[in-house]
């Protein structure tokens, strides 16, 4: 690692002072990610900002119809919250297939979901659920914020604060794990609430996106039947030594059917 | 520099580290507890695990100042003078390892997993010990000692509890 100078602000006004202010100021929630990215000589910021002192930004609340976790919320504490449990238990249920349970330990879903890697877990539930990412600044809907590889609608400097997730009716989550790293090569979250349904995929490509032809398919008949023979276009697929675009292409119908059919029960 | 104070094994220690300083480099370059272990440096094989506040986390994968002010407990930590831990011992009559590089990090792994579910399945064992790599045993002894391991301190909980 090249040298940095620490920061370890009380709260968010301070550490958005201290990101500010800084030459090339770098948050660090859980440091699952960035750790090893400041290991490999990745990056060199003047100052890691790190926000693992700041109470407010952890937690979990439910009320009226949505659950509400705060950024610095470990995946640990989503996976075994009772709130989570009995509101949304598909997104205990992602939170728990997360890397290992050191990993879990330590990482965020505000970390997650600022990183945006294109195999992570949490960017399909967000997607999925159509939650509302919650900043200093603004809230930004789901499907703005996932802009492209590693890219989010955050501008500098800005802090996720909280993500709100709207309680589905039904709600499930799939993946195909790497062996080595739990990443997903391909992950599908799906959910109903009433007539709405929302498939999100992860792992397949670039970026998490929704698969329009499935949602619509199943809409009106949320079914296994519905999806059947129904696909998604892997064109611009990743294509690297985890699994070529097909494999991928292949596995999003196998991931979208499993989600759905344990969305069922 | 800033200085870092914590508690390791019970002991209060201090010392100065600079901020890129990782919590495992902490533990062997300044207090030469050497038995937590550095395998791949990259996140991914579990053997610089330790327990910080009662939480296994990779010390590999954490800065030294995360843990100012916290309790942190190592593998030299874990036996009572030279009488085994249950689980340290259950390994041994399990014969699981083999070189024994990754053993710290599969006791401590073990006894994170143990203290949240006292009476593990095999399936939650192996569920339980994604994050730690061994490159000798296949793991099989590994679970098959730490579900002995399990059993050894509920039995020891429970001849407390009665006398």
């Amino acid at each position: 690692m090249y040298e940095f100078n620490f920061q370890r602000p009380a709260n968010s006004d301070a550490a958005i002072d201290a990101q500010a202010n800084a030459e090339d100021g770098q948050y660090m929630a859980g440091g699952q990610t960035i750790i090893p990215v400041l290991k490999q000589r990745l990056a060199m910021p003047s100052d890691v900002i790190d926000l693992g002192a700041i109470e407010d930004l952890s937690g979990i609340t439910i009320a009226d119809g949505t659950v509400t976790i705060g950024a610095m919320t470990t995946h640990t504490d989503v996976a075994t919250s009772g709130d989570v449990l009995g509101a949304i238990p598909a997104l205990a249920d992602l939170a728990s297939m997360i890397g290992d349970p050191h990993v879990r330990n330590r990482g965020t879903i505000g970390g997650s979901i600022a990183n945006n890697d294109p195999a992570a877990d949490y960017p399909a539930a967000v997607l999925g659920l159509g939650a509302t990412v919650h900043t200093n600044q603004r809230t930004i809907i789901a499907d703005e914020f996932f802009t492209d590889l590693f890219e989010t609608a955050l501008d500098e400097g800005e802090l996720i604060t909280n993500v709100v997730f709207p309680v589905p009716d039904q709600a499930a989550y799939m993946k195909f794990p790497n062996p080595a790293s739990r990443y997903a090569i391909a992950g599908v979250f799906v959910s109903r609430t009433g007539a709405d349904v929302r498939v999100a995929v992860t792992g397949a490509a670039a970026c998490v996106f929704r698969a329009a032809e499935m949602e619509q398919a199943l809409a009106g008949n949320f079914n296994l039947d519905a999806i059947e023979g129904i696909g998604v276009d892997g064109t611009d697929f990743n294509n690297d030594l985890h699994a070529s675009a097909e494999y991928r292409t292949h596995l999003v119908s196998v991931m979208a059917k499993r989600a759905v059919a344990k969305a069922l029960g | 520099m800033p200085t870092l104070s914590m508690t390791v094994n019970g002991e209060q220690v201090s010392g100065e580290v600079e901020g890129r300083t990782l919590l495992v480099d902490f533990l062997r370059e300044n207090l030469r507890l050497t038995g937590t272990h550095v395998g791949c440096d990259t996140s991914q094989c579990g053997a610089c695990v330790v327990h910080v506040d009662g939480v296994s986390m990779k010390s590999c994968t954490m800065l030294a100042l995360h843990a100012q002010g916290t309790e942190v407990a190592t593998i030299e930590g874990v036996a009572n003078g030279d009488t085994l831990h249950p689980m340290q011992e259950a390994f041994r009559e399990n014969h699981g390892l083999q070189c024994g590089f990754c053993t710290p990090g599969m006791v401590m792994t073990a006894l994170a997993l143990v203290k949240d579910n006292p009476d593990p399945t095999d399936a939650e064992v192996r569920h339980g010990l994604e994050g730690n790599l061994c490159r000798c045993t296949g793991y099989q002894n590994i679970v098959h000692a730490i579900l002995d391991g399990a059993k050894a301190m509920r039995e020891g909980a429970a001849n407390e509890g009665e006398s």
